[in-house]
């Protein structure tokens, strides 16, 4: 018999196992369920965008396209960033199209860290970044951010995180799952403590679209930080479109190089269809995401308005497509509550702590559901509450 | 008036007002106000469900019909667009660009009902001067709404 656990490495087998999954495998088993539970859009791809993929299927373009992404595409994304960031990479050089936003983040670690450098991540935070650092020999170092600073981090949080092996900072606004944004200002007071120090930013912006009330800043648009910055983005969240596994990431020449040579050896190039598709998306999307965005808005609003009169204390999320409300006048854990309100009301949200340090107490929507749905989940909320009194 | 409150009520109209308000970005009590007075002023003429007869035992027919009339003096198109929608059978009536003048649907149970309606009612009427009918084979969309049943894809978990 093969022993296959001892054949695992040992960084792998560190690695927790998901905290979530169970509320999907309980879902799955119940017929009039709602899960605000996982954070995809709930909308299919745009027509025109899929149709742009079709067609490239008609035309037989069914090849390995070059290593960086199509030469068109490139040329998209550069237009696209500029027209609505106001941030400028050359096509050639410094974009590099990645299957999903979330290959972006792994290279961007496995081509920058030695072992023991450490990697400063703002929590609550999308999962992947620590347990990604780990696996290649990095050092995560959890910067809890707090409900009275928007769940934004703070100058003086960096500052007392940074050593002599700080490596990169994960800067990951508009944030999943706190719904928390960083504007100029904000970033600018970090931009103080970076500039100067050999630090780079790994900015995930795969949320950038979807801000509401004020236009997404990105730190490479800070003097002095683009040479300091990564930046990550895709296709999922502004263009529906998970499945298509695009994404692409920008910065300096000589690292956009680097990773290009581990992207080539890993995966070759991103899927061409989808790469098609993505081209039509950037000329001619910029109208579907104003759309869903603005779908997305009320939604959040009417949530927003639905927590807070249950008497759930909440923040206002000014970006992405979550809320992130406070449950600890239940006093239950969070984990407690999400076991609890699944069991007894058949909602599927998201226990705060499996973002990381500061999500105790707090639970995960997503607002990326139907107005129906979100209005019987806020019926059945309200069910659950009463019954704990 | 908001638009993008009518916006919201013609795409759903069985939201309640607090999800329509906060799709507008008002509060509810505005919303409610607002609603109330765009149906004093028929500027929502009507709330109505959209149905898949072809689903029921109930035989239904929609029949798409051009009409070519004479204009009359002083009244143009108006006074015989009047006579023609006043009749029950009439879904819909359309003054057209083109080639012909009007367009009328009508939604009968049998092809029998609709053929009968225009030979004895619609055509006689006084300034028609012609008629081409176009029986619905089956229906794909209606105001943004899909007929067919739409499959869902087998979803996977995702750590996100």
């Amino acid at each position: 018999m093969m022993d296959y656990n001892s054949l695992l490495c040992q960084r792998i087998k560190d690695i927790p196992p998901s905290g979530i999954r169970k509320y999907f495998d309980i879902l799955a088993e119940m017929d009039d369920a709602i899960s605000l539970g996982i954070g995809e859009p709930d909308y299919p791809t745009p027509w025109h965008i899929r149709d742009a993929g079709i067609y490239s299927l008609e035309k037989g373009f069914t090849k390995y396209t070059p290593n960086a992404g199509l030469s068109d595409l490139r040329r998209s994304i550069s237009k696209y960033l500029k027209r609505r960031f106001d941030l400028e990479y050359a096509p050639i050089g410094q974009i590099l199209v990645t299957v999903g936003g979330s290959e972006g983040l792994d290279l961007a670690f496995r081509c920058l860290l030695e072992p023991g450098d450490e990697v400063i991540i703002p929590t609550p935070s999308f999962v992947c970044y620590g347990p990604l650092v780990s696996l290649y020999h990095g050092v995560p170092v959890y910067v809890e951010t707090k409900a009275e600073n928007d769940f934004r981090l703070t100058a003086e949080e960096l500052k007392a995180a940074i050593t002599p092996r700080t490596k990169l900072l994960v800067l990951p606004y508009p944030n999943n799952p706190t719904g928390g944004i960083m504007g100029r200002d904000d970033l600018e007071q970090l931009a103080q403590v970076l500039r100067g120090t050999d630090i780079m930013v790994v900015s995930d912006e795969i949320y950038a679209e979807l801000t509401y009330g004020q236009r997404h800043v990105s730190m490479a648009n800070l003097p002095d930080m683009y040479e300091r910055t990564i930046v990550v983005n895709g296709f999922s969240k502004a263009y529906s479109m998970t499945g298509w596994r695009l994404g692409y990431l920008c910065g300096p020449a000589e690292l956009v190089k680097a990773m290009t040579k581990l992207h080539q050896y890993g995966i070759m190039s991103a899927p061409t269809t989808s790469q098609y598709a993505a081209i039509e998306a950037m000329e001619n999307g910029d109208l579907d995401i104003e759309g869903m965005r603005q779908d997305y808005d009320g939604r959040r609003r009417y949530l927003l308005e639905g927590f807070r009169s249950l008497g759930l204390e909440c923040f206002e999320p000014k970006g992405a497509f979550y809320m992130f409300p406070c449950i600890r006048s239940t006093g239950m854990t969070s984990e407690q509550f999400c076991d609890r309100f699944l069991e007894a009301q058949r909602v599927a949200v998201i226990p705060g702590s499996a973002f990381g340090p500061g999500g105790e107490g707090f639970v995960r929507a997503c607002y990326a559901a139907s107005m129906q749905d979100l209005g019987e989940a806020l019926n059945r909320l309200e069910s659950f509450l009463k019954s704990l009194r | 008036m908001n638009n993008k409150l009518l916006a919201a009520l013609e795409e759903d109209c069985k939201l309640s007002v607090e999800q329509l308000a906060a799709k507008a970005g008002m509060t509810p009590e505005e919303a409610r106000a607002e609603i109330r007075q765009a149906e004093e002023d028929r500027l929502i003429l009507g709330y109505k469900a959209i149905v898949d007869w072809e689903r029921t035992a109930q035989e239904a027919v929609t029949a798409l019909i051009e009409v070519n009339v004479t204009p009359q003096r002083g009244e143009g198109f108006d006074r015989i667009a009047r006579r023609i929608y006043q009749y029950d059978e009439v879904e819909s009536c359309y003054l057209m660009s083109g080639s012909f003048d009007m367009t009328v649907i009508i939604s009968g149970r049998s092809l029998k009902e609709v053929a009968q309606f225009v030979g004895q009612k619609l055509a006689p009427i006084e300034g028609v001067t012609g008629t081409a009918t176009h029986f619905i084979l089956k229906k794909y969309k209606e105001k943004h709404l899909i007929f067919e049943k739409q499959e869902k894809q087998e979803e996977g978990f995702v750590y996100e």
